[in-house]
């Protein structure tokens, strides 16, 4: 089985747009939203949600006031400054390590697994879909991308699926980190600017740092001619493959607004051709094409 | 006054907003980038760094020596950084949040903290704006601590600007949390609206007064403006798009220095922010 992640570093360069418009020319495959904190591969691919399950994140920590002496060795212990003076633990601050829990003389503090979000598994035109939301201001993204990345392939091995791309979330941080791990190939898609060739330049040392095979696909390449030569020099003296460039085309605004990809909106568009050329040589990747 | 710039979706303009507002402001302003996993500021601030400075968070070293294998901090540490296998410890630094929680209940006294890098704090300035960010060290998974050290840096008189990363979880709350009053940006696309209402629900948890400004302004549909007169929540500025501005963007170059009229634009906007946020302060 393969797995296809799309990264960028920066956030905006088109990772939701291609990976849908992907899915579409794959065919047979099995989609992964690792964007947990901002999804919106679901606004192109609709998907008929089948099973929702709660995700369980660590615990957060809750004074029983009845119990409560006032003695104040949770607010000395607590590193993040979560306990108030009046006792009141703040859901937001709290890290979820339980210092205060073990710590209190009067065992006065619970700590109650938190429901942190939801993941789904759904179905969608190009296949089934795994995806997932986590609550609004929660911690443990990272953790909910490896489940859902587990389930993806999981669910790809029951349904015979070889293949499954993979939606990822921007930066270089805790999610992003769960979402390369084992992935057969990276993509970065980047953009010719000042901001989009220094995150790609992140996202590529990530996915060095973590042994990830990579290749690059420049998204805009026409907005800056000169920053897309720049890209390719870099990929090149990193002997990292260019799968393309695709141009900048308001299409993209227009397919979104439908709730469609670019495929099915304008699929004989320049955009399109160029997305079908990326995706091809993306399948021909030594990465994709060494049997794993 | 600390006004936090931020949008939910990656990519809609907050560091050209942050940006652009701070170098059109006449008095003391300082901008705080604190989207430490892809710091972009400096790239169009351009700012002399003065001091660096290598960021850790503490982590557990256990003296072997002491150690008689009680097994206390393993099931104390609720993150799994620590493992007792027969006569040895293994600490899984990566994993520690910095908690002591370890440290605190060792009965031997054997454990000790030294630290972990998470990146380095970088301070300057250029043009009279005071300029700090913070770079996540590639590999480290915890963008919290630093954007916490980041945010240390406030200056304690003069208007304070933050570049906040995208999404709604734990980074951008330890961005936003604290500051009078938040940008949202966005853009008129499905994306940026499904966004922008998560923003919205974060920033409602944090109780800040906030305002949307709508870059692309043109493209897209109409639903980010309904949504804003249904929430109550008012439009600040709106950019339309404008090729020019995006292949300026490319380059690097802030468009408020090259056009006065955008300078009068973000100098308005900074005001419009200020009365906001009194507003919000009278209604407390």
């Amino acid at each position: 089985m393969k797995e296809i992640v799309i990264l960028s570093g920066k956030g905006g360069t088109g990772k939701t747009s291609l990976t849908a418009s992907f899915a579409i020319l794959a065919e047979k495959c099995l989609l992964c939203d690792a964007d947990v904190d901002a999804a919106d591969l679901h606004l192109l691919m609709q998907p008929h949600i089948n099973k929702q399950t709660d995700f369980q994140g660590g615990g957060v920590a809750q004074i029983v006031t009845d119990k409560c002496t006032g003695c104040g060795t949770c607010i000395d212990m607590c590193r993040w400054s979560a306990i108030g003076p009046d006792f009141v633990v703040n859901e937001i601050d709290c890290e979820g390590c339980g210092v205060c829990v073990d710590f209190c003389p009067e065992q006065a503090i619970d700590f109650p697994t938190k429901i942190c979000g939801q993941w789904f598994i759904s179905d969608t035109r190009c296949g089934p879909m795994v995806h997932a939301r986590l609550g609004i201001a929660e911690e443990n993204s990272g953790k909910l991308v490896t489940l859902v990345r587990h389930e993806a392939r999981r669910l790809a091995e029951e349904r015979g699926l070889q293949l499954i791309i993979t939606d990822g979330p921007p930066g270089v941080g805790c999610p992003v980190i769960a979402s390369v791990g084992g992935a057969t190939c990276v993509v970065i898609v980047a953009e010719p600017t000042v901001s989009g060739i220094h995150d790609m330049a992140r996202a590529m040392e990530l996915c060095r740092h973590f042994k990830v095979p990579v290749v690059i696909c420049i998204n805009k390449f026409d907005l800056n001619t000169d920053n897309t030569l720049k890209i390719e020099k870099m990929a090149h003296e990193e002997e990292i493959p260019v799968v393309g460039r695709i141009p900048f085309d308001s299409t993209f605004t227009l397919a979104m607004v439908e709730g469609k990809t670019l495929m099915e909106f304008d699929g004989s568009g320049s955009a399109a051709k160029q997305i079908e050329n990326v995706w091809s040589a993306i399948l021909n990747t030594p990465a994709m094409t060494t049997s794993n | 006054m600390i006004i936090s710039i931020a949008s939910g979706k990656g990519g809609t303009g907050k560091t050209t907003i942050a940006t652009n507002l701070a170098v059109s402001i006449d008095g003391p302003v300082q901008l705080l980038d604190c989207d430490v996993e892809e710091p972009n500021v400096h790239l169009f601030l351009k700012p002399e760094i003065e001091k660096t400075q290598i960021i850790t968070t503490p982590v557990p070293e256990i003296d072997l020596e002491k150690c008689n294998q009680c097994k206390k901090c393993m099931e104390i540490c609720r993150f799994k950084a620590i493992a007792v296998v027969g006569e040895m410890v293994l600490t899984f630094p990566e994993l520690c949040h910095s908690c002591g929680g370890c440290m605190a209940i060792c009965p031997e006294g054997a454990i000790s903290e030294t630290g972990r890098e998470l990146g380095v704090l970088e301070t300057g300035a250029r043009k009279g704006v005071q300029f700090s960010h913070g770079r996540l060290r590639i590999g480290e998974a915890m963008a919290p601590p630093l954007i916490r050290r980041v945010r240390d840096c406030t200056l304690e008189n003069g208007l304070t600007l933050i570049d906040a990363p995208p999404g709604t979880s734990c980074p951008v709350i330890a961005a936003m949390k604290n500051t009078d009053f938040v940008v949202l940006v966005t853009e008129p696309t499905p994306f940026g609206l499904h966004d922008l209402k998560l923003a919205v629900e974060a920033v409602k948890i944090l109780q800040i007064p906030m305002g949307f400004v709508i870059n692309r302004s043109d493209i897209g549909d109409d639903k980010v403006r309904a949504y804003a007169e249904a929430e109550g929540i008012p439009i600040l500025m709106e950019i339309p798009f404008d090729r020019k501005i995006a292949e300026s963007y490319s380059r690097g170059e802030l468009f408020a220095l090259a056009h006065p009229e955008w300078k009068a634009r973000f100098i308005k906007l900074a005001e419009e922010i200020e009365t906001l946020t009194q507003r919000g302060a009278n209604k407390k």
